[in-house]
């Protein structure tokens, strides 16, 4: 057995694999599959500072290998999340990440804040959610205001700090070394592509809100070919994610230089796809008689 | 149990109309944990996507469920090119099925590839309930022989009037409701038909409860795609088709 710790800004994982925020809820649906202590860790469902319907359905499309969603960030609000959630996830071993989104500055603040006084043990702050109208997205796509956002929060809390970059820019690198000057602990990335289908019968997008966000098998070069970009541009560790779905996937992701990873929309086909893949990355290891899954990280030769 | 994921052999394999294959799955656990309107999902080779279809059979002593299902487009294509002996990849039961609470007597309206779920509350209610299906054509009609085996009194619409009466579904409920009014109303089908239905039900102060369908992603309430507007605690709240249904209580949901 390889040893598969990781530390991202001082928090120890069990192991890199992190199931991915949105697709994993609270925990409490795949918990009927496999304890949630074989996890590295969970990001969770994107929470706001209010509760949240979100969009109106159909929210998801399949595309080749892959799935667009529009879920708009549905969940209960920070409040009940802090109440209701975290203590049950706390309990379950495995390092708990909230993944959070706002619509303004102080509502990022605001959120940190409430959740500096917890137990959490890392917030990713989610500045690239494709999905809602004003703010998401928009703070993830300019160098000023991803820097802002991040500056704020940094203030607002001790908790590490993990900032969840968009896909949908010109230079990934650019926002990854603003947001780095700005105090974040680590960034993650990728969020989902924005794209569409349409209903040739009706003519319709697929989607009710026109667009969403890729992600899925589809996706996986142009995530890794980000990640390995990004980890050359910055000295903060690179969380990876966008469409991993196998163990090989992992390995390739860590090689480009991801410090961790994360599973999202594999899971909905394969419910235990970030078991196997936690089970298939130490059985390589142990093939290439290496010591410690932290060896291969960034060790893509290139040409 | 709540749900399991599993690869389960397919024991039967028939065509029951154009393009509309019925499985029988041996998955002994499954069948014992499964209720009538609950549903599984499916995962079709080479698609990232599960696709959900309703229990229409589920034999407890046997051990089996059986899945009626359309084939609609590439996924459910590929689906139905498995074979007698071969494994099926499901994750099975999910979803809340029909509450039959007190109910002693019911009308069953089945519209389409709606008509499967109603099948399992056909052998519930027996001769207490009445079964209505509707289909576009004498081609399309499924699933006759087995309400009739259950006892039930069955009422056949077709749009065209090419086998059994000519007309809708609500107009055969009217009538129904009007020979003896039930306790409870369940309903599955296109959404014209379940408003339909449901307005009728209303009118007559009969309760119903409908299956509906969404596009959904994990199946189990964790990604929250798969959102059905309804009214909580007199609140709107977007419930989950996959976990909080596929079976709603009408009054609780927004048309
Ligand atoms: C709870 C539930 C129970 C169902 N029970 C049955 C049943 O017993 N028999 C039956 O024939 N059909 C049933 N359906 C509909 C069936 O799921 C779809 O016809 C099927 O998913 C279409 O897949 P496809 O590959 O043929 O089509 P594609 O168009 O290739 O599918 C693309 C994507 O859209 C989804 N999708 C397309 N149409 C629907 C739809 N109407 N509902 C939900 N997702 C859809 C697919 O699952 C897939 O993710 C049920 C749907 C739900 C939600
Ligand atoms: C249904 C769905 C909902 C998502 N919701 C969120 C969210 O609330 N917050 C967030 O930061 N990312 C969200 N994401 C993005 C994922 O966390 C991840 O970045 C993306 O899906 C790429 O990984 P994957 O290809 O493994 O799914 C969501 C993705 C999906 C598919
Ligand atoms: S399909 Fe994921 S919540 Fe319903």
């Amino acid at each position: 057995m390889a040893d598969m710790r990781v530390n991202i800004a001082g928090v120890e994982f069990k192991n890199p694999v992190i199931t991915a925020s949105g697709t994993f809820g609270y925990g409490r649906e795949y918990e009927h599959f496999f304890p949630l202590s074989k996890l590295g860790g969970i990001s969770t469902k994107g929470t706001t500072a209010e509760k949240r319907n979100g969009n109106l359905a159909p929210r998801i499309a399949e595309t080749p290998s892959g799935i667009l969603n529009s879920v708009g960030l549905q969940n209960p609000g920070i409040d009940k999340f802090i109440k209701v959630e975290l203590p049950n996830l706390k309990s379950k071993g495995t390092v708990i990440i909230a993944n959070i989104a706002g619509f303004s500055v102080d509502e990022y603040v605001k959120i940190c804040e409430k959740l500096d006084a917890t137990n959490v043990d890392m917030i990713e702050i989610n500045i690239s959610c494709p999905n809602v109208k004003h703010g998401g997205a928009a703070f993830g796509t300019s160098c000023q205001s991803a820097a802002e956002v991040t500056k704020a929060v940094r203030a607002a809390t001790k908790k590490p700090i993990i900032i969840k970059l968009s896909p949908n820019v010109t230079d990934i690198t650019e926002i990854a070394k603003a947001v780095e000057a700005e105090g974040a602990d680590a960034v993650s990335l990728i969020n989902t592509l924005l794209g569409m289908r349409i209903d040739i019968n009706s003519r319709r997008p697929i989607l009710k809100n026109n667009v969403g966000g890729l992600s899925g098998a589809a996706v996986f070069p142009v995530a890794l070919r980000m990640v390995w970009q990004t980890a050359n541009a910055v000295k903060i560790p690179v969380i990876g994610m966008g469409g991993i779905s196998t163990w090989e996937d992992g390995i390739e992701m860590m090689l480009a230089g991801a410090s961790a990873i994360q599973v999202g929309a594999a899971l909905f086909k394969n419910p235990f796809a970030a078991v196997e893949i936690i089970d298939g990355m130490n059985a390589y290891l142990d093939r290439k008689g290496i010591k410690s899954v932290n060896e291969i990280v960034k060790k893509v030769q290139p040409w | 149990m709540k749900y399991v994921q599993g690869k389960y052999p397919i024991i039967a394999k028939t065509t029951l109309a154009r393009e509309v294959y019925d499985f029988t799955v041996c998955c002994p656990k499954i069948a014992r944990a499964a209720e009538p309107g609950q549903f599984v999902t499916i995962a079709a080779d080479g698609f990232p996507l599960r696709r959900p279809v309703s229990l229409c059979g589920i034999d407890k002593e046997n051990g089996t469920i059986r899945l009626v299902f359309e084939v609609r487009g590439k996924g459910t294509k590929e689906i139905s090119g498995l074979r007698e002996g071969d494994m099926i990849d499901i994750i099975a039961p999910l979803g809340r099925g029909f509450r039959l609470k007190d109910y002693k007597t019911a009308i069953l309206v089945g519209g389409g590839i709606g008509t499967p779920p109603m099948v399992p509350l056909a052998k519930i209610y027996g001769e207490n309930c009445v079964a209505i299906s509707g289909f576009r054509s004498a081609p399309n009609v499924i699933l006759q022989e087995d309400f009739k085996a259950t006892g039930a009194k069955t009422v056949l619409c077709t749009d065209d009037g090419t086998m059994g009466r000519k007309g809708f579904v609500t107009e055969a409920l009217r009538e129904e409701i009007e020979i003896k009014k039930p306790d409870i109303i369940f309903a599955c089908g296109p959404s014209p038909m379940i408003k339909g239905v449901v307005d009728i039900a209303k009118e007559h102060g009969i309760p119903s409860q409908i299956s509906l369908e969404e596009r959904m992603g994990c199946g189990i309430g964790a990604c929250l795609v798969c959102a059905c507007r309804t009214v909580r605690n007199g609140e709107e709240f977007y419930a989950h088709v996959c976990q909080d249904g596929p079976v709603f209580e009408s009054k609780d949901v927004i048309f």
